[in-house]
């Protein structure tokens, strides 16, 4: 049965211990063991790359990057081998980390790099992986440089290369570093900028598990989903699922809590643990102040009231229920002193300026919000532009782009005007502003009126 | 993305393209030391295409060059077989190669939400009235300081959170601003 007991930390256990970075500290911890143990293991059939695949499935693992896919079944649909007409398959580990309010995978990568790297081994493994891939975002300089010493020492020891410990399993990993780009962790733009291209996200279907990084079978993990595999093929798919809140939310899971809050920081703990234990693992609201608003799942997620969260589960159906999202775990602390019209105004700025471009409604709709936003802010709002907003925003989200970051940027406004609308709306009898000078239908030209039907009601 | 039918543009002897984009000149044609085109050659083992290996070549690039000049977009493409036009605008979408020259010290203020209601607005602000009233993303006259405000750096919980060149630093409140600065001479 599942569990929300603390249980002692396991993805973060060697976190902040003395050599955590090294390969000797790794394996004198147990590191590679289940490297060591698939490989011997592959060449008299006791390890496959389906049993790996199995496991990963009957953990319940989902992936941990922000949508919450289960991580065996996404394994499964990369095509058999013979169906594959001789073409590679790629795993890419997912390590731009840059939805605000996220940095568990840093912590991951910055402190415990071997662990990362070896659930990439078994990843690949399961998937005929011969080379692997880290897309790092470019600001981690540190990360990146890590992750390169951790892929020289295992090169080193023979557990990166040609032949791996005489198993006739060859696989290389490469670091490849971003260059400053929010959207490329959206798995078809990582795929294009890895590529060397613009990180515009491709339509879907076809899926990168059939058509992906250079037109080949690809897999694109979390860096945090892949930390997990390994644990599950160290101890078992029954002891995953032995951690976490019911059987779609096993594991344990890296928290991490920023904001108002007195101790921010990753916090690792059984997935779906109740809101108020979170809270309280954090050190509470800071200076003893009230809960207004928590945005539960990185800037993307829609923000909920303290009513609204109280005595959620922090989980992917937890707060799916709560009309959030879990996201990526980033979890955004508002304490009662917080401007809600100046926060949602910020979040806007940073759509604004990470849309990709590719598609009209979010290259335009995203600076539009951000730009009445701050006409709201300094004072210069019109009553209008409340329902303006939610109008504007309206008409970017729900499939009228390639890839969800439109309906990412218009959460925080949704969930903001309607939530805290009265916040909103003060600016703007502050401003007495003069309304828009709007003609009665009659009096618009015809043409005009065309114009405007066809432009922005349909 | 290539002319001619079977030589890249990038690749033609004078090619007629370069300098056919919007990237600013340092006024001198560029090339890597051998150095750096030794990891050039190392970087090109580790891809299928050659393409794939522009953003790390761009790293390279900015890393020996300081910054990506019309000149570099330029090489970069004939180094990879692409076109400077498509280099250039693979440049453009990210926003960590430097497109002009910056300071000595890049100072990247992360701006975006945990950041923000820890007052970081307010620290980038004195930060450039601190270095002569430096406009957002400007330089100081003596090319030591450049101020930018940047999207989340994953830094949340130590905000505000900046990073200079390629080192972190945390807690960046407008008290402990003096010091930060010092800190970087």
């Amino acid at each position: 049965m599942a569990g929300l007991d603390p249980v002692p930390p396991v993805l973060t256990a060697r976190v902040g211990t003395p050599g955590s970075r090294k390969l000797e500290g790794y394996v004198a911890d147990g590191g590679y063991a289940s490297w060591r143990k698939v490989l011997a293991g592959s060449s008299t059939g006791e390890w496959t790359p389906a049993k790996v695949t199995e496991m990963v499935k009957a953990s319940g693992l989902r992936g941990r990057g922000g949508a919450g896919f289960p991580c065996g079944m996404k394994w499964t649909f990369v095509p058999p081998k013979e169906k594959r007409g001789g073409k590679p398959v790629y795993l890419l580990c997912n390590a731009d980390e840059s939805e605000p309010g996220t940095f568990k995978d840093r912590v991951l990568i910055e402190e415990d790099p071997h662990q990362v790297l070896e659930g990439m081994m078994l990843a690949s493994f399961a998937l005929d992986v011969k080379h692997a891939y880290v897309y790092i975002r470019g600001e981690m300089w540190k990360g990146a440089a890590v992750l390169n010493e951790a892929v020289a020492e295992a090169e080193a020891a023979g557990l990166l290369g040609k032949n791996v410990l005489g198993s006739g399993v060859d696989l290389d990993i490469t670091v490849h570093r971003g260059g400053g780009a929010y959207i490329c962790g959206e798995e078809t733009a990582l795929i294009e900028s890895l590529e060397g291209k613009r990180g515009h996200p491709r339509i879907k279907p076809p899926f990168p598990a059939v058509w992906g990084v250079w037109g080949c079978p690809t897999v694109v993990n979390n860096v945090e989903t892949l930390a997990c595999v390994k644990h599950v093929v160290d101890r078992g798919a029954d002891w995953f699922k032995g951690i976490g809140r019911n059987d779609r939310n096993t594991g344990p899971k890296l928290y991490c809590i920023s904001g108002h809050v007195e101790k921010p920081g990753v916090y690792e703990a059984p997935i779906g643990i109740p809101w108020e234990r979170l809270l309280e693992m954090a050190g509470g609201v800071r200076g003893g102040r009230k809960l207004k608003a928590v945005i539960p799942g990185g800037a993307s997620a829609p923000m909920l009231t303290a009513a609204e969260i109280a005595g959620v589960p922090m989980d992917f159906d937890g707060l799916a229920a709560a009309k959030s999202m879990f996201g990526s775990a980033a979890i955004i602390v508002m304490d009662e002193m917080t401007d809600m019209a100046k926060a949602v105004t910020n979040i806007s700025k940073f759509f604004a300026h990470e849309s990709c471009g590719q598609c009209t409604p979010c290259r335009e709709g995203t600076p539009w919000l951000n730009k009445m936003l701050k006409r709201i802010v300094a004072g210069g709002g019109k009553k209008a532009d409340v329902e303006m907003l939610l109008s504007v925003a309206n008409q970017m989200a729900n499939g009228m782009t390639i890839c969800v970051f439109a309906d990412a940027a218009v959460a925080p406004v949704l969930s903001g005007v309607a939530k805290f609308r009265e916040e909103f709306e003060a600016y703007v009898a502050k401003a007495g502003a003069p309304e828009y000078g709007l003609a009665a239908p009659g009096e618009v030209s015809a043409k005009v009126a065309g114009r405007t039907a066809a432009g922005m009601h349909d | 993305m290539s002319g001619g039918a079977n030589t890249p543009l990038g690749e033609l002897p004078g090619n007629p393209h370069a300098g056919e984009h919007g990237a600013r000149s340092c006024g001198h044609p560029v090339s890597f030391s051998p150095a750096t085109k030794a990891a050039f050659d190392r970087l090109l083992a580790r891809y299928p295409t050659k393409q794939a290996a522009l953003l790390p070549t761009l790293w390279l690039a900015q890393k020996e060059l300081g910054w990506i000049s019309r000149e570099a977009v330029d090489y970069v493409a004939s180094l990879l077989s692409l076109s400077p036009a498509f280099v250039w605008g693979v440049v453009t979408f990210y926003t960590m190669y430097n497109r002009a020259p910056v300071g000595e010290h890049l100072i990247q203020f992360c701006t975006s939400i945990s950041c923000h209601l820890n007052g970081a607005e307010k620290v980038y602000a004195a930060c450039r009235k601190k270095l002569g009233d430096l406009a957002p993303g400007g330089t100081t006259p003596d090319g030591k300081y450049t101020v930018v405000e940047v999207e989340c750096l994953a830094q949340c919980d130590k905000a505000p959170a900046v990073q200079v060149n390629e080192d972190d630093f945390f807690y960046v409140t407008e008290e402990k601003l003096d010091d930060f600065l010092k800190g970087l001479k």
